[in-house]
């Protein structure tokens, strides 16, 4: 390996009269007094000056010191990061899709729509819906969305209610979604299992509570065997359940939302369907709805009349639009690809093969690492630091020294429901072999803890850089290059 | 499929080893009553050979692509380099989950540091975010940061904030107790400056408005921000069209406290609407109000400079239903597209491409407002589109045009209703001379 170059800000490398990119010669007569009157910039103060050789070197040397799922496992429990097929990517970029403008007339859109339509159908087949929209650009902005159906279907049953239920294993977006919604939140404690607290829910599903959200399998990686109590309880009490289709990735094929009572959901195409996750975006969260909230739904709705694909903006019942156009759609010819180059059986391979690398995974690690809750998993498990603790280890710890054996660390900052956790979630793409690699360095990693902790607390070793201040960061912010003066 | 990689070998091995019996001893938790007894009603699997000519079958129903076209509207067809798509493809961009991880994430996290500086220099503003959805979710992301800055309930909105705009933000207020005003525009195709004082008071929390407006106007964004600022209100700039801030003088320089808008001129494709990237930046003061995730400087123990994302107190994972937004996921790949551009493009470049746009947009009005029956519909200051008004309705010239292979633009009629026979037309630097006068020789023949 050669020595590593440390790559400056391009800010760092500008000077003055370098150019990457010209235009051609202007074709039309030149107007100099072009909007006069109206305040212009006399130049982009400070904006970068470079070459295309060096903007290539740039960026190049910047991607490499980024781990990524094409390099190794990315065991992110929640996060379910498996490897996104290339010929999608290919297929996105197609100058038919590409080129083509969200204010076409639908006559000069008809793939884009049929598209679109035809991902509507496959998600309604795997979740066991009666409709979706793509609308939504991520899964926040999918609860979001969903939550403000379950609002405006209460409000035509004459009560929007005033609060959503929410188990205390719950991703953060949760709550978050359901506040901006108007609704106040109540959590519901989990149980000895992990699971929800069918006693809890049942207190306090009152006739004020307009939905539980609920995600299934939980952030435990285990599945609500209750569920369809679950759903009974909140239906009897007029409410609404809504699932976080976050974990979708154990169940496609095997077991369908719709069909354990569930009313909206989300699906996040940017895990369940292998559309890259892009280093934090761009994702998609489509909510998918049974009948009673089919009017509700944002507009446009695709309608489809004798194989002729139209958008439908008379929907007196709507919630009104959650995003300008039509949702992500590159997203959504990725996991429309996904999901054709799989076909039934594959996708039903999604959920088996999920799960059988998870439990692989929680059978090798036991007795190294603690389980808190050693109820059955799905597609991830959770361990935590509690045995290493005593040697003064913490999960961050075992973390970042999981860097040092050439892996990417696991989740650690939730389920807040297990103290110092480890979420593993491997996805079903994995190889015996890298699924190997990451038990052996936990092992191993597990040994250290007790035989030579200061390495793993000094961990990573072989990073560009170390462990970072993050305390100094939030405190001075610097959060932008400034020139020195 | 290609995507699984476990022989059989390792399948039998690893189910030995998990103790279970079968796969389906796997999923023995899941009630049997609700699991799915049968497969799913979906198509047999697909070759990569079948797949591309499916997709391109389906592609092929997309007419659009043989037509030469005038659409903006919030959605642009600019030049975008080549290394903008070479850059942006590569794998350790593309497969990486956000970066919770700093020391393996230092690619992903320096370009959000440059991209928040670059929109910094764009809007004229200290701080920016990392990115938002797309700027319709940007503008009501504006509309609820002002509201926790100023405590006030009632927003006043451009009419001429893009119509789609406008209806993601009253879906977002809709159940949070927030009023959304609208003020119309003048004969110039500004905001209605009469309008301002009997509209924006001192319960108002912000003044939202798009510059260049959605029919292409520049507004006065100084007077605005003025009248904003005169009942202690929040002045919000909206841009749908993020090229223009290469040659307009930067919001933030003129009063704005908040700009935030859609960033897809700056190297992603059009793509039907996404995935865009929507940018927002502010003054410092508000910092601990901007939603979205941000990165910030800082060093290791050895004091070599890295970057981490930080402030996140503001954030859902750790707030929960405080936190200033909901979000998560964002548009990262889209910023970094983005930022490649916008460094590609340069300080020269960038600045050229709006003046083409701007010239060639003046060239394209001078001379289809020169056909008989056809003029401007408004007299104030355009950037690179306009809206025409037209002797014969939207719908009819439309046919003509598009007889003749030509998307000439977007009707106005449906989203601003009594606007009368206009439409909105927009003319980029990918636009030829030779194109624009085969629209205006269309557009003749059409209306005469």
């Amino acid at each position: 390996m050669i020595k590593e170059i440390r790559e400056p800000l391009i800010f760092e490398i500008s000077e003055t009269g370098k150019r990457a990119a010209e235009l051609p010669v202007l074709d039309v007569p030149e107007k100099k007094d072009l909007l006069a009157g109206v305040p212009l910039r006399r130049e982009l103060e400070d904006f970068p000056e470079v070459s295309e050789t060096e903007i290539t070197r740039h960026f190049t040397r910047l991607s490499q010191k980024n781990y990524c799922v094409d390099m190794g496992i990315y065991p992110l429990g929640s996060c379910t990061m498996k490897y996104n097929p290339k010929v999608n990517e290919r297929l996105a970029a197609h100058p038919a899709f590409a080129a083509s403008h969200p204010l076409a007339a639908d006559d000069l859109v008809q793939g884009n729509l049929e598209v679109l339509k035809k991902l509507e159908g496959f998600l309604c087949e795997i979740a066991g819906m009666d409709a979706f929209t793509l609308q939504p650009a991520a899964g926040a902005h999918g609860e979001l969305t969903g939550m403000m159906l379950i609002r405006a279907a209460l409000e035509a049953r004459g009560d929007a209610r005033k609060h959503v239920l929410i188990p205390d294993s719950a991703h953060g977006t949760n709550p978050s979604s359901a506040h901006i919604c108007g609704y106040k939140v109540r959590e519901i404690k989990s149980n000895e299992k992990g699971t929800i607290d069918l006693a809890s829910l049942e207190e306090a599903m009152t006739d004020e509570v307009a939905a539980l959200m609920v995600t299934n399998p939980n952030t435990l990686g285990v599945f609500e065997s209750d569920i369809c109590r679950i759903a009974e309880i909140v239906h009897t009490k007029g409410g609404l359940v809504y699932m976080d289709g976050a974990n979708m990735n154990a169940l496609t094929g095997i077991v369908r939302p719709g069909d354990m009572g569930v009313d909206v959901m989300h699906i996040n195409l940017h895990k369940t369907f292998s559309t890259p996750h892009g280093g934090g975006g761009p994702g998609s969260g489509p909510v998918g709805v049974k009948k009673e909230l089919e009017p509700f739904l944002p507009v446009p709705v695709i309608a489809e009349k004798g194989g002729r694909y139209a958008l439908d903006f008379d929907r007196p019942g709507s919630i009104g639009r959650v995003r300008a156009f039509f949702g992500n759609f590159g997203v959504i010819v990725r996991a429309l690809c996904y999901i054709l180059s799989l076909g039934h059986r594959g996708v039903r391979e999604i959920a088996e093969f999920a799960v059988l690398n998870a439990n692989y995974i929680r059978k090798s690690l036991e007795g190294d690492f603690d389980l808190k809750y050693t109820t059955a998993s799905m597609h991830e498990c959770v361990f935590s630091d509690k045995i290493q603790k005593a040697f003064g280890v913490t999960n961050l710890d075992i973390s970042k020294r999981l860097i040092d054996y050439g892996l990417h660390p696991p989740t650690m900052s939730f389920p807040l429901i297990v103290p110092g956790a480890l979420m593993i979630e491997p996805t079903e793409t994995e190889s015996r072999r890298d699924l190997d690699l990451f038990i052996d360095a936990m092992k191993a990693i597990a040994k250290e803890a007790k035989e030579n902790p200061d390495i793993l607390h000094s961990a990573p070793h072989v990073t560009y850089v170390g462990r970072l201040d993050e305390v100094a960061a939030a405190k001075f912010p610097v959060l932008r290059w400034e020139k020195k003066t | 499929m290609g995507y699984l990689s476990l022989s059989d070998k390792d399948k039998k091995e690893m189910l030995a080893r998990t103790g279970a019996g079968s796969i389906a001893d796997l999923f023995c938790c899941i009630p049997e009553a609700v699991r799915l007894d049968r497969p799913l009603d979906l198509p047999a699997a697909q070759s990569e050979l079948e797949l591309v000519r499916t997709i391109d079958g389906i592609g092929r129903k997309n007419a659009y692509a043989g037509q030469l076209s005038f659409l903006g509207g919030g959605a642009y067809d600019h030049f975008i380099p080549t290394v903008v798509d070479y850059l942006s493809s590569r794998g350790e961009f593309v497969s990486p989950y956000t970066p919770y991880q700093p020391e393996i994430s230092q690619g992903t996290l320096q370009v959000i540091f440059e991209y928040q500086t670059l929109i910094c220099q764009l809007t004229g503003l200290d701080i920016a975010n990392a990115s938002l959805y797309d700027g319709s979710t940007g503008a009501a992301e504006a509309v609820l940061m002002a509201q926790r800055i100023t405590n006030r309930d009632k927003v006043v909105v451009a009419a001429s904030l893009h119509p789609q705009y406008r209806q993601v933000v009253r879906t977002y207020i809709k159940n949070l107790g927030i009023e959304a005003v609208e003020i119309g525009y003048g004969p110039d195709g500004r905001i209605d400056t009469a309008e301002i004082g009997r509209l924006v008071d001192d319960r108002t929390a912000a003044l939202v408005f798009q510059s260049p407006n959605f029919f292409g106007v520049v507004e006065d964004v100084q007077a605005l921000s003025g009248a904003a600022h005169a009942v202690k209100a929040l002045s919000v700039a909206v841009v749908a069209e993020a090229v223009s801030l290469g040659l307009l003088e930067a919001p933030g320089k003129l009063g704005a406290d908040i700009v935030t808008g859609e960033g897809q001129s700056l190297g992603l494709p059009p793509s039907f609407g996404g995935p865009y990237l929507g940018f927002m930046a502010c003054k410092k003061e508000f910092l601990r109000q901007l939603p979205g995730r941000i990165a910030g400087q800082t060093v290791d123990k050895e004091g070599r400079r890295g970057f981490v994302l930080t402030l996140s107190t503001r954030e859902q994972h750790i707030r929960r239903e405080r936190a200033t937004s909901n979000i998560c996921t964002n548009q990262a790949l889209c910023a970094l597209r983005a930022t490649i551009f916008m460094e590609t493009l340069g300080k020269q470049g960038l600045r050229e491409m709006a003046w083409h746009n701007a010239q060639k947009a003046a060239y394209a009005a001078g001379r289809l407002s020169a056909v008989p029956g056809v003029k401007m519909k408004f007299t104030g200051p355009v950037f690179n589109e306009f809206v025409l008004e037209l002797p014969k309705p939207w719908a009819a010239v439309d046919a003509g045009l598009r007889a003749k292979g030509i998307v000439g633009g977007y009707g106005l009629e449906a989203d601003y209703p009594g606007i009368g026979n206009a439409a909105l037309v927009c003319v980029t630097e990918l636009r030829t001379k030779d194109e624009i006068d085969r629209l205006v020789r269309a557009l003749q023949e059409v209306v005469s």
